[in-house]
């Protein structure tokens, strides 16, 4: 019941503040509604029993992500509205009718497939997985799940976790360079 | 209604990313172009989260971390781009973003 009443709130006010960012007339409101819109995410991923993801949910998110965002907005000083110049070459028609037939499409799919019960053969081959979820340090402060995604993440991830590294060093290397004036 | 599973959390994803789509094609200012993206991936991570808890499998919540450091890498990259460009021509329409086009 709690729960519900929980997800319910939570499902209403990100699908709003989620029309809100995209919908709002200026940028920078357009950037406060996501940040918000990030930090009822992060509620939702703890109320999943996902703990470390909504701390860096809020750290990296909200806290790093959307500063750069605002740094951008008050370095690209809009003089007149981007919204105004109207394309000549824009096929409006066409892609609405386009975006119909791909609706219609998704929708015989999905009809089509939803008598397959999926959901159960998955969880019957998953349900045992590897990873040690039920005892972890009974009685310690420390959230199970950090420590649990710390050992998944250096043992099972490690190559790809090396290979993300690499991709933030090359990304941070490519934002200087563009961003950079004279090198 | 009353007993939340994960059709929900899927439900949801599925809206929060249909909104982020239409931000992408509707809005013509670059910057709000990327929050919306920004959006896509978080729906995304939601389903990856409800699903992980789901299964009991915490292979969605390692991926999770993966495309948030993806989106980190893309946000620093794409807005240096916009900066770049914006130094030149002065302006962040899309529209008028045309140098490569055919």
């Amino acid at each position: 019941m709690a729960e519900a009443i929980v997800f319910w709130t939570l499902a209403v006010l990100i699908l709003g503040l989620g029309i809100m960012v995209v919908s709002a007339r200026s940028a920078v409101h357009s950037v406060l509604f996501l940040v918000v819109n990030f930090l009822l995410v992060a509620v939702l991923y703890v109320m999943l029993n996902a703990e470390f993801v909504a701390v860096i949910q809020v750290l990296v998110y909200a806290g790093g992500i959307v500063v750069l965002y605002l740094f951008v907005v008050m370095l690209v000083n809009l003089k007149r509205a981007p919204e105004r110049y109207a394309d000549p070459r824009r096929l409006g028609r066409f892609g609405l009718i386009l975006a119909g037939v791909v609706l219609a499409e998704v929708i015989a799919i999905a009809v089509y497939s939803s008598g397959a019960d999926g959901w159960v053969a998955a969880e019957g081959a998953l349900g045992a997985a590897d990873t040690p979820f039920a005892d972890c340090g009974a009685g310690s402060l420390v959230s199970c799940n950090t420590e649990q995604l710390g050992w998944v993440l250096y043992t099972s991830y490690l190559i790809p976790f090396e290979v993300a590294s690499m991709l933030l060093l090359v990304a941070m290397i490519g934002a200087i360079v563009l961003a950079k004036r004279h090198l | 209604m009353l007993e939340i599973t994960p059709l929900h959390y899927s439900l949801l994803s599925a809206a929060l990313f249909m909104i982020g789509v239409i931000g992408v094609l509707v809005r013509r200012n670059v910057i709000i172009i990327f929050m919306s993206i920004e959006l896509i991936l978080n729906a995304v991570n939601i389903n990856l989260i409800a699903l992980s808890d789901q299964l009991q499998d915490l292979a969605g919540q390692v991926f999770v971390v993966f495309v948030i450091a993806v989106a980190a890498a893309e946000a620093a990259v794409g807005l240096g781009i916009i900066i770049a460009f914006y130094r030149n021509k002065e302006t962040v329409n899309i529209d008028e973003i045309q140098i490569m086009r055919w």
